[in-house]
C-alpha cells in the first residue's frame, strides 16, 4: 500500500486546520491537509454571516470570504503545502506510527507525519424525541450546507429546536433563504446564542420560546408538525403540549468535539463538560500529551470560528517551531493575548474554566503529566 | 424571573441599559442626519461599531468585549457602523427629517430589496407591524450586500421601529 510522507500533517481543513496549515507553511515546514469534504473550508464556507471578533479575526466579514482569504494565504506557500481533498484519515497505529486514511471510496493509503496538528473540528449533537428518524428533521449544519452551499432549500416552515448562536444564525439564514421559521424552542431560561443574533431574528417576528423542548414529531412518511412542551426547572416536561405547523425540523442542541484521532495517539484525555466533550489535554503550544500531536479548533473544545482560527495558528507555528523551523520570536504570546481578549466577554467565561481544567503548564516539567 | 427579565433573554430590549442608551433628546432633535441608536447590551467579543466609526463617536474599545458608548455629539449619521455591525444592532434615526416623519437608516439583508418610494411594514423588535413607511433611499455603506434602507416613519415609533418588511411586491 502506497505510504504518503509529510514533516506536518493537518488532519481537517476548517478555520482551525486552515490556519495552522498557513502557520506553519509560511515558517517554511512542509504541510500536508486532509479534508474529508469534497472541498477545503470546514464550516467556514456555509457561514453567510459576518463574522464577530477584531480586526485580526477578520471581523465584520462574512464567514465564507474568510475562508478564501485563508486559501489565499495557503495558495501564497503552495510550494509548502499538499491538500487531499474527499479524504479521510480512518485511523492511527501507533506501533509503527501510521495513519489510514481513504479517498472517497476506492482508494486507501498510508500517511507518515513527524508532528500532527488534529483540528476534526465537531459533531452535531441529536435529541431523542418521537418520530426523530422522519425526513425533515435535520441537523443545523446539514440545513445550512444544503442552503448555503448547494443553494437548495429544506423545507418551507421550520422549527428550530436550540437558541444558541447556531440556532440563531441558521433561523436567520432560513428566513434570507425565505423559508418561514414557526419558532425557536430552547429548554434553558435563556438563550444560549449572542443577545443581538437574537434580536435580529425577534425583530423578524419569529417567537423564541424559552424552557421549552421539542416532545415529538407528527408525520407519516415526512414532517407534518411537531409538538412542544413547556419545561420546569429540572428540564421536565411540564402543561399541554402545543401543535406547531411545520415541515423541518433542525436540530441544534450543541457539538461535540471530534477526537478519536487523539485517544488513538494515546493523548491523555479529559471530560470537560464546559468545552462540551472529551478533549485533549495540551500546553500553551496546543501540544497534547503525545511530543508529536497538537489540537486546536472545535476538536479541543467547542467555542467559536474566531478563537479556532487563532488556536490554529499557535498549533501551526508550535508544529513548525518544534521542528526546528524558525518562528517570530513573540508571535505565541501575541495569538494568547488574541485568545484572552476573545475569551473575556460572557460566553468566554466559560471557555477559561474548561481551559483552566485541561491546561498544563507543560509536559516536559513532569508536574502536570 | 419577571416577564420584561423573560422577553429580555429571549433577545428583546426592554428598556435602556448599558450599551443601549438612546441620545440626549435635545441633541437628537437638533442634529441633521440624524444620529446612531445602539442595542448592544451584552459583552461579548465584537469591535466593528468602533472601529467603522470614522469620528470616534463610538468610542474606542479598551477591551474587545466592551459594549458600545457612543459620545452623539460626535455623531453624523454616516451609517458605517450600522453596515458593520455583525449583529445589526446599530440603526441610525434622523428626527430632523419633517415634522411628524423621522428618517431611520436601518440595515437590511433580506429579499427582496426594496426601491426608492416603497411603502413597507414597520415592525417593532417583536416583529409587529406598528406603522407604514416610505423608502426614501437605499444605500450599501460598505459594498458586502449589507444594505442600508432609509425609511421616513411617524415620530412617534422611534423608540420601537426597528425592521423593516417589503410588502409591496414589483415586478
Amino acid at each position: 500500500m502506497k505510504t504518503l510522507s509529510t514533516e506536518i500533517l493537518v488532519i481537517g481543513g476548517g478555520a482551525a486546520g486552515l490556519s495552522a496549515a498557513a502557520e506553519a507553511a509560511s515558517a517554511g515546514a512542509k504541510v500536508m491537509v486532509i479534508e474529508s469534504d469534497l472541498h477545503l473550508g470546514g464550516q467556514l464556507v456555509k457561514q453567510t454571516h459576518k463574522f464577530f471578533g477584531s480586526k485580526d479575526e477578520y471581523a465584520g466579514t462574512r464567514g465564507f470570504k474568510i475562508a478564501e482569504i485563508l486559501l489565499n494565504e495557503i495558495e501564497s506557500c503552495k510550494d509548502n503545502v499538499e491538500i487531499h481533498e474527499n479524504t479521510t484519515v480512518t485511523g492511527f497505529y501507533s506501533e509503527d506510527k501510521t495513519f489510514t486514511a481513504m479517498r472517497g471510496e476506492e482508494s486507501f493509503f498510508h500517511i507518515q507525519a513527524q508532528k500532527t496538528i488534529v483540528a476534526t473540528g465537531a459533531q452535531e449533537r441529536l435529541i431523542p424525541f418521537v418520530n426523530n428518524d422522519l425526513p425533515g428533521v435535520y441537523g443545523a449544519g446539514a440545513v445550512q450546507t444544503l442552503m448555503n452551499v448547494y443553494g437548495v432549500i429544506p423545507g418551507k416552515r421550520v422549527l428550530m429546536v436550540g437558541a444558541g448562536n447556531i440556532g440563531l444564525i441558521v433561523s436567520y439564514q432560513l428566513m434570507q433563504a425565505g423559508v418561514e421559521v414557526a419558532a425557536i424552542v430552547e429548554a434553558a431560561p435563556r438563550i444560549g446564542g449572542y443577545w443581538v443574533h437574537a434580536a435580529k431574528v425577534r425583530r423578524m417576528g419569529v417567537p423564541i420560546l424559552l424552557g421549552h423542548s421539542i416532545k415529538r414529531a407528527v408525520g407519516d412518511r415526512t414532517i407534518t408538525g411537531a409538538y412542544i412542551t413547556g419545561l420546569n426547572e429540572k428540564f421536565e416536561p411540564v402543561g399541554e403540549e402545543t401543535f406547531v405547523d411545520c415541515d423541518v425540523i433542525c436540530i441544534a442542541v450543541g457539538l461535540s468535539p471530534t477526537t478519536e484521532i487523539l485517544s488513538q495517539a494515546g493523548c491523555k484525555m479529559m471530560y470537560v463538560p464546559q468545552l462540551c466533550g472529551l478533549v485533549a489535554r495540551r500546553d500553551m503550544s496546543m501540544k497534547t500529551s503525545n511530543p508529536d500531536f497538537f489540537t486546536a479548533g472545535d476538536a479541543s473544545g467547542i467555542e467559536e470560528a474566531s478563537a479556532a482560527m487563532v488556536e490554529g495558528r499557535i498549533a501551526g507555528l508550535s508544529a513548525a517551531s518544534s521542528l526546528g523551523y524558525l518562528t517570530e520570536h513573540g508571535k505565541l504570546d501575541e495569538y494568547w493575548s488574541r485568545l484572552q481578549s476573545l475569551r473575556s466577554g460572557e460566553a468566554g467565561a466559560r471557555i477559561c474554566q474548561g481551559i483552566e481544567c485541561v491546561l498544563v503548564n507543560g509536559w516536559e516539567d513532569g508536574r502536570n503529566g | 424571573m419577571d416577564d420584561m427579565q423573560k422577553l429580555f433573554n429571549s433577545g428583546v430590549l426592554t428598556g435602556e441599559r448599558e450599551g443601549a442608551q438612546l441620545p440626549p433628546r435635545e441633541l437628537w432633535e437638533s442634529k441633521k442626519g440624524g444620529v446612531v441608536v445602539v442595542e448592544c447590551p451584552q459583552r461579548i467579543p465584537c469591535n466593528p461599531c468602533a472601529t467603522s466609526c470614522p469620528t470616534g463617536a463610538i468610542r474606542p474599545f479598551k477591551d474587545i468585549n466592551d459594549t458600545p458608548s457612543v459620545d452623539h455629539s460626535l455623531c453624523t449619521g454616516c451609517t458605517l457602523c450600522v453596515a458593520s455591525c455583525p449583529g445589526l444592532a446599530c440603526f441610525v434615526i434622523d428626527l430632523t427629517f419633517s415634522e411628524d416623519l423621522a428618517l431611520f437608516k436601518l440595515p437590511y439583508e433580506m429579499l427582496p430589496l426594496p426601491r426608492k418610494g416603497d411603502r413597507v411594514a414597520c415592525l417593532n423588535r417583536v416583529g409587529e407591524k406598528i406603522a407604514e413607511g416610505t423608502v426614501e433611499n437605499i444605500t450599501q455603506p460598505r459594498k458586502d450586500r449589507t444594505y442600508v434602507v432609509h425609511v421616513s416613519a411617524p415620530k412617534t415609533v422611534v423608540n420601537d421601529f426597528r425592521a423593516i418588511k417589503v410588502v409591496e411586491c414589483h415586478a
